[in-house]
């Protein structure tokens, strides 16, 4: 029966796979926000522990996260391991240029991300914990980001 | 076990799950972890105007990702529903410094003398909610990445871009920390 219909309507079934495919990154995000809420990497008394060296919790999270990304992608690379409907995984390299814009651009992150507590993954978590004014801090985030889109031409990278 | 799970996750277990995000993505659909080009996302939405960096088929390259920046604000409130963060376990120094600053709310997540509507209108309020997002946004446009895409795919890829964007985070970190907070209050 499921044959029958997925060859009479190739397009639907194309389709419905691609919804299914999205509704996984909508639950992996769920998984994301219960993970960034219960660490309290979120709060931004953390971040302020973080930035006063007062506490080895956040370095111990963001470093053991990296270790386990870094060990995953290493394996990933050398097995050859494809995605779950078997395309080729491949990690582009970022472009290193002058570097400059990852000093420059990194240090004006870092001056938003100790005032508002609150990298961008952060600013949604918050919103949905009921810290509804993060709203504004992500319509500024916007703003931010659409200024760069103007000036990009003009600023060094 | 419940509530094991329900309290504050220790950092063996929130940075080690924090990480797998990255192999899930790339498992799932060869997708890079980073959350902040949902802004530029977001942006060539709304308002991609004439400019270039905003002209491309944003559903194409990021209906993922805003699905997974919608997951993370669900996630949030399901989290908060659960069983919702009282007070935040920071060490007595911080807590010891933040009072000398004028932090005098510890309940919550974040301040509520700095992150509710009514603190907007004053000045350490507009510059942590509004000036901090504006900075957040900018910056991360600029670097190309947040702590996710930087800080923790980036570094795990060894890439030395990211390196260099992780000591530019923490350069403006400290200077937001030690020299912006204390004139605000």
């Amino acid at each position: 029966m499921s044959t029958e219909l997925s060859c009479e309507q190739p397009t639907e079934q194309a389709r419905s796979q691609i919804g299914i495919g999205l509704l996984a990154y909508f639950l992996l995000g769920i998984g994301f926000g219960i993970t960034l809420t219960k660490s309290e990497v979120i709060s931004w008394f953390r971040i302020q522990e973080m930035f006063r060296f007062q506490s080895p919790r956040m370095y111990e999270i963001i470093g053991s996260a990296v270790v386990v990304a870094a060990i995953s992608v290493a394996l990933i690379k050398k097995l050859g391991l494809k995605t779950v409907s078997g395309e080729p995984i491949t990690i582009p390299p970022k472009n290193l240029g002058h570097g400059i814009r990852y000093a420059v651009g990194g240090t004006i992150f870092g001056l938003g991300w100790a005032l508002t507590g609150a990298c961008p993954a952060p600013l949604f978590a918050l919103l949905g914990n009921g810290v509804t004014v993060m709203i504004v801090a992500i319509g500024s985030a916007l703003a931010g980001t659409w200024l760069y889109g103007f000036l990009r031409p003009k600023l060094p990278h | 076990m419940v509530a094991s799970i329900a309290s504050p996750w220790p950092w063996y277990l929130a940075g080690p799950v924090i990480g797998l995000f990255v192999p899930a993505l790339l498992i799932l659909g060869n997708k890079m972890f980073g959350v902040s080009s949902n802004l530029r996302h977001l942006c060539s939405a709304i308002l991609p105007g004439k400019l270039d960096y905003f002209r491309y088929d944003w559903k194409r390259t990021g209906l993922w990702n805003l699905l997974f920046v919608a997951g993370i604000l669900v996630g949030g409130f399901l989290a908060s529903h659960w069983e919702g963060t009282q007070y935040v376990a920071i060490s007595g120094q911080t807590r010891f410094a933040l009072t000398r600053l004028g932090i005098h709310d510890f309940f919550g997540l974040a301040p509520r003398e700095l992150f509710t509507w009514s603190a907007l209108l004053t000045l350490k309020g507009f510059v942590c909610v509004i000036l901090g997002g504006f900075l957040v946004g900018f910056g991360t446009a600029y670097a190309g990445g947040c702590t996710s895409g930087h800080a923790i795919s980036g570094l795990a890829d060894l890439q030395l871009s990211s390196l260099i964007a992780v000591v530019g985070f923490f350069a403006g970190g400290l200077v937001a920390t030690y020299f912006i907070l204390p004139l605000l209050f």
